[in-house]
């Protein structure tokens, strides 16, 4: 799975590191659901951590596109609100 | 699952994905694409370019505030020495908000240098795939039977695009940055303008609203404590702030004139 952090770069992360993946996101998206800042803040920045430090690099020659794109890493809760909730914008 | 578009990226994968549905031929559509991603190339640059001038411009901007900051100091000081402590305290509030706003700019024109140090890294990446398509597209137009290499094309053309998009996100968000930074910088540098002590004589004649602004914004305990630091400095520091501007100028040289010599002025005159 090819996740791309916006504005950083692109990793590659294994099938059972995407069920990880899964489940920090939803806890990021659920925060904003809430309305809840401190805990979006500290849910992004543990997903950042985990594509980092699992996710490997990728292949210079790959030119294929993301199976997932992430906000940039210093995306405001409002950004993010208006990503996750509602209608959102048009999904990466 | 949740991604992000930014209006950028938006717009530039938009266009990606127009381009590929207009030509029919496969080959057609390969140098089509890779021409518009060369073209696209040079507005990242400029984008690049434009996020430089503008931190350019915040750095000329943070040294008029570093002026400000020196001038109001030796206003405050000027007027403490004619006794208008009032006037002082003015000063000493607008340095204050200078101060105030210099530090965070400071700290964001690192940021934004950390910014451009990426954003420029992006852009020699994105150039490197943009040769690697001008490649691959020959590759594919010798290999690939026409259905095929829609589908290669497709794929590399849209993770070329996403990659250019991703450096025009970081870009836009660079440049909103830098607007921020300048309207708050030059809303500061209004408020000093709007309240210039060209002339002392004019001043310490009652508050404006600059006055009361300023008071909101800066930290009064903070003004307190420089005043007295000043005052201590001019050696005018122990009387009650009432009595200094009783003095007569005579009197007012003759603190001075203590101060200069290292003694305690305001003990010197009680004894």
């Amino acid at each position: 799975m090819i996740v791309r952090i916006a504005t950083e770069g692109q990793y590659e992360l294994t099938e059972s590191d995407g069920e990880v993946f899964n489940e920090l996101d939803n806890h990021a998206v659920n925060a904003c659901e809430a309305d809840d800042e401190d805990q979006f803040h500290a849910a992004f920045q543990e997903l950042l951590a985990f594509v980092r430090n699992n996710g490997g690099s990728v292949p210079e020659d790959r030119l294929g596109p993301s199976d997932v794109i992430l906000p940039p890493p210093d995306v405001s809760f409002e950004e993010a609100k208006a990503e996750f909730t509602g209608e959102g914008l048009i999904p990466g | 699952m949740p991604g992000l578009s930014g209006r950028m990226s938006t717009v530039i994968k938009a266009k990606i994905s127009k381009l590929l549905d207009r030509a029919e031929d496969p080959s057609e559509t390969l140098e089509y694409s890779y021409q518009k991603q060369i073209e696209l190339l040079q507005n990242v640059k400029k984008g690049i370019a434009d996020v430089v001038t503008s931190k350019k411009r915040l750095q000329l901007q943070e040294q008029k505030l570093r002026d400000q900051v020196v001038k109001l100091d030796t206003q405050a000081r000027q007027a403490l020495a004619a006794g208008n402590e009032d006037l002082a305290r003015t000063a000493l509030e607008r340095k204050n908000v200078a101060q105030t706003e210099l530090q965070s700019l400071d700290s964001q024109v690192a940021q934004l240098e950390q910014q451009q140090e990426q954003m420029t890294a992006s852009e020699q990446k994105l150039r490197a795939k943009i040769e690697q398509f001008r490649s691959r597209k020959e590759v594919i137009k010798a290999q690939y039977s026409a259905a095929e290499a829609q589908v290669k094309i497709s794929e590399a053309a849209t993770g070329v695009g996403e990659e250019m998009a991703d450096v025009g996100l970081a870009m836009q968000r660079a440049l909103d940055k830098t607007e921020n930074m300048k309207a708050r910088a030059d809303a500061v540098q209004e408020l000093e303008a709007a309240g210039t002590f060209e002339d002392l004589t004019q001043l310490g004649a009652g508050e404006d609203d600059i006055d009361r602004q300023l008071r909101q914004l800066s930290s009064s305990s903070e003004v307190d404590s420089e005043l007295a630091r000043m005052k201590a400095e001019l050696g005018t520091g122990s009387g009650p702030a009432g009595e200094l501007g009783a003095g007569s100028p005579d009197n007012d040289q003759g603190a001075e004139q203590q101060a200069s010599t290292g003694g305690n002025a305001g003990q010197s005159q009680a004894s």
